[in-house]
């Protein structure tokens, strides 16, 4: 009922009205299209972090630093494998199917290596999370990396904040449009290197970076630089908080991840309220240390008010505790009123108590443990990694192939993976049979076969196994294969059956 | 319903005044540059349509500015494939069946090139392995028909059995039954005399009496011992190896109504590297001589 009158209107006090007042019919409608309105769509309002120093930025610069420098430099780093195999020290080499870092190579079935290293970095992310939050966000993501480069660029062009939002209102002078033109260029030269260095993780880098400048590079060089310069210029320098906030699932993933006990970047409000301006010489007495000079606010990237809690935009790169650090002295007040601090000491706090920060709890020990058993997994893997693999498949059809005196044969095709970087020659002979004849297409016949495979290379042929008619008593025979490398003794064995007539 | 910028008390969001059985939905808006992705989306994939083929039409579709055919780019590669294997491919042509075998490099490509050629031409009645079938014969083992050296295979494989090729492997086993050369009793004779050479069981009474009449008709294909003649492609009926099985009765059904099965001459449908391929390869297969 009552949908119905408000879908005509609901007349009100229609029919009290008095004689000398006519009766007017009031409508209960709004305008569909009316101005207060709240758009579905948001316009961004482009975020101005100012400069800040202290300990959390120097880390920054450190990081970013360290991480630039290796995602820059380590394709140009050589390492010594031998002829003929690339001397990069790390390599994905798609044509050859190989991927070498350092001492490890890696052929394309031992992928489990790169599961392993995934499994370990997520673990590590995890735990990190629920040690410290979003350290991961607040320091090392790209996106953080390259944003904090751009702003970086931006505030030496621009100037610090104020100097940027002027910049920002002015009109399109010949002094401003240098300045968006020298900016936008080093933006795309960082973008381009950017670009540019990825390719030569999928290539040989000195080669290439000669290819590249005399134009006679591969096409797809040239369009995956060209696709990762679009997207770093894109991502760090236009859209950066807006990937964060609307195009990352992490910041909603990670919010399951800590918990009370988290040390998560947090505005003591114990502390800080009730906040309010503050003169020189005034009481602190029933106030609190906040002197709402919003400095955090102004230095924040992402753009919030860290003193409203914690919220999904906030990356937790902590300097807003850098920012309020600086303040805080002016004022003769402690330190740390934004700190790395957990819910629960919040909590307790706000009632006068207070709560050390459990780093060693059921969470931070499963994911520990979880870490050490992967790793170790991992480490006994590559230890224990052969450099020689032997793979046998029996023939399906036929199974087996009876001869015409009478003898039984089976054939099969054996995978050699040589991955040494020199020539070997094996042998190879069955177990679990009498009297067996190995024979191969092009390589002989006898009891042991004599067979050589190229350095880094896998061989594949077939082996036909000749048995007398009298030795075999059973329908299936379980066999092994024996691959021996006489100059080194190294052995590969592989399990397989003979097949004889019922 | 109506829209009255309603704030939910806990978020302190502006709901939409969209409402299901008492759950508000709040107006977190979207940002507006992602609408605008939306509408840039929409307009590159009409710019797709333009240039690339999208559109069926009645009989054939649109083509798009550029042309670009998947069919067309496979036929290129496929192109390309054949470029870059005539390499092997011409040294095929210009060297004998040994030279092949000699040749590791042209070794490993007739047997991969010859297995492909297999799977296309021979599997179906040969079988995918080569195991063969009733009547059609199985190539991995050492015995052959008509020999299995790599000149004999190619030979066979060239011309066929009993095709309408006129170079054609011929011969033809008369029906010792249904021509009236025998009688009953002399082809079961001749069957229990067959069992023997091939150490089955048998009546040793008839297999004496099929003994004088496989040696009056039978030997001058089969040879003295029933071990057959490969240049007359009769087979070796010692082995216990059988084309057409080896019980008595079918035995006896062989020899009263004769076989000749046959195998099309290849000549004229592949390439005759693809024959030196072929050759290579079934003598690869383990009975080669």
């Amino acid at each position: 009922m009552a949908s119905t009158e408000e879908a005509y209107g609901s007349p009100q006090g229609g029919a009290t009205g008095t004689a000398d007042q006519p009766a007017v019919e009031t409508i209960n409608v709004e305008a569909v299209n009316a101005k207060e309105r709240r758009s579905l769509y948001a316009s961004r309002v482009k975020v101005h972090p100012k400069r800040t120093q202290g300990t959390f930025r120097r880390i920054k610069w450190i990081v970013m630093l360290v991480t630039l420098g290796i995602y820059y430099l380590s394709p140009w780093i050589r390492w010594d494998r031998g002829d003929s195999i690339p001397n990069q020290a790390i390599l994905v080499d798609f044509p050859a199917r190989r991927f070498y870092f350092f001492f490890i190579e890696i052929w394309p079935q031992e992928v489990y290596y790169i599961t392993g290293l995934l499994i370990l970095a997520s673990f590590t992310l995890f735990l990190v999370t629920s040690l410290a939050g979003r350290v991961w966000c607040g320091y090392t993501c790209p996106q953080t990396v390259w944003t904090d480069l751009f702003v970086t660029v931006e505030r030496w062009i621009e100037g610090d904040r104020n100097a940027r939002i002027k910049l920002d209102k002015m009109p399109w002078t010949f002094a401003k449009i240098r300045k968006r033109v020298v900016k936008h260029s080093i933006w795309l030269l960082i973008s381009i290197a950017t670009g540019g260095a990825w390719v030569f993780y999928f290539a040989d880098a000195p080669t290439l970076a000669g290819q590249l400048l005399r134009f006679e590079a591969p096409a797809s060089a040239y369009l995956f630089i060209g696709l990762f310069t679009a997207t770093t210029y894109l991502l760090g320098g236009l859209a950066r908080e807006q990937v964060c906030t609307y195009m990352c699932p992490w910041p909603r993933i990670q919010g399951a991840m800590f918990d009370e006990d988290s040390l998560l970047v947090s505005y003591r409000g114990y502390r800080g309220e009730p906040r309010g301006k503050h003169k020189k010489g005034e009481s602190w007495d029933g106030r609190g240390d906040c002197v709402d000079c919003k400095q955090c606010v102004a230095v924040c990237p992402m753009g919030i008010d860290i003193r409203d809690g914690p919220q999904l935009e906030c990356i937790q790169c902590a300097l807003c505790i850098d920012a309020c650090n600086q303040v805080m002295p002016k004022v003769g007040r402690p330190k740390n009123l934004i700190a790395y601090d957990t819910y629960r000491n919040l909590d307790a706090a706000a009632r006068g108590e207070s709560a050390r920060p459990r780093l060693i709890r059921a969470r931070s020990i499963l994911y520990a443990a979880l870490i050490c058993v992967t790793g170790l997994i991992m480490l006994v893997a590559l230890i224990s990694r052969s450099d020689l693999d032997l793979n046998v498949l029996h023939d399906r059809n036929p199974v087996f192939v009876t001869l015409s005196d009478g003898s039984i044969r089976n054939g099969y095709t054996l995978k050699i993976l040589n991955k040494q970087h020199s020539v070997r020659s094996f042998q190879v002979s069955v177990e679990g049979l009498s009297d067996a004849e190995l024979s191969a297409v092009g390589e002989g016949e006898g009891t042991n076969l004599e067979v050589s495979v190229k350095p880094d290379r896998l061989r594949s042929f077939r082996v036909f196994v000749t048995v007398p008619a009298d030795k075999i008593d059973k329908e299936v025979t379980d066999i092994e294969f024996v691959l021996t490398d006489p100059s080194d003794g190294s052995v590969a064995r592989n399990d397989s059956i003979f097949r004889g007539p019922k | 319903m109506a829209h009255n910028g309603e704030k939910d008390p806990i978020s302190g969001v502006e709901t939409t005044g969209h409402e299901w059985d008492g759950i508000k939905e709040l107006n977190n808006p979207l940002p507006r540059w992602w609408l605008y992705v939306l509408y840039a989306t929409i307009i590159w994939s009409i710019g797709y349509w333009i240039v690339m083929p999208a559109w069926p039409t009645i009989s054939s579709y649109t083509k798009g500015a550029i042309g670009y055919s998947q069919r067309a780019k496979v036929a290129g590669e496929l192109e390309k494939a054949a470029e870059a294997q005539s390499v092997y491919r011409d040294k095929i042509a210009n060297s004998d069946l040994q030279g092949i075998m000699a040749d590791h490099e042209l070794l490993e490509f007739s047997l991969a090139g010859g297995g492909a050629a297999f799977g296309d031409n021979c599997a179906p009645c040969h079988g995918s392995g080569a195991q063969g079938f009733k009547g059609y014969p199985n190539l991995n083992d050492d015995n052959w028909l008509w020999g299995g050296t790599l000149d004999d295979i190619y030979t066979t494989l060239k011309y066929g059995i009993r095709s309408d090729h006129d170079e054609t492997r011929f011969n033809q086993m008369p029906a010792y039954g249904t021509d009236g050369i025998l009688d009953r009793a002399q082809i079961r004779d001749v069957v229990q005399y067959v069992l023997a050479l091939n150490g089955q069981d048998h009546n040793a009474k008839q297999s004496a009496a099929g003994k004088t009449i496989f040696e009056e008709q039978c030997v001058a294909c089969h040879g003295e011992g029933g071990e057959g003649i490969q240049e007359m492609g009769a087979p070796n009926l010692t082995d216990n190896i059988w084309l057409y099985g080896g019980t008595p009765e079918e035995i006896h059904k062989t020899v009263a109504e004769s076989r000749n099965g046959v195998m099309p001459a290849w000549v004229d449908r592949l390439s005759d590297e693809t024959l030196k391929q072929l050759s290579v390869y079934v003598h690869s297969l383990g009975g080669g001589q």
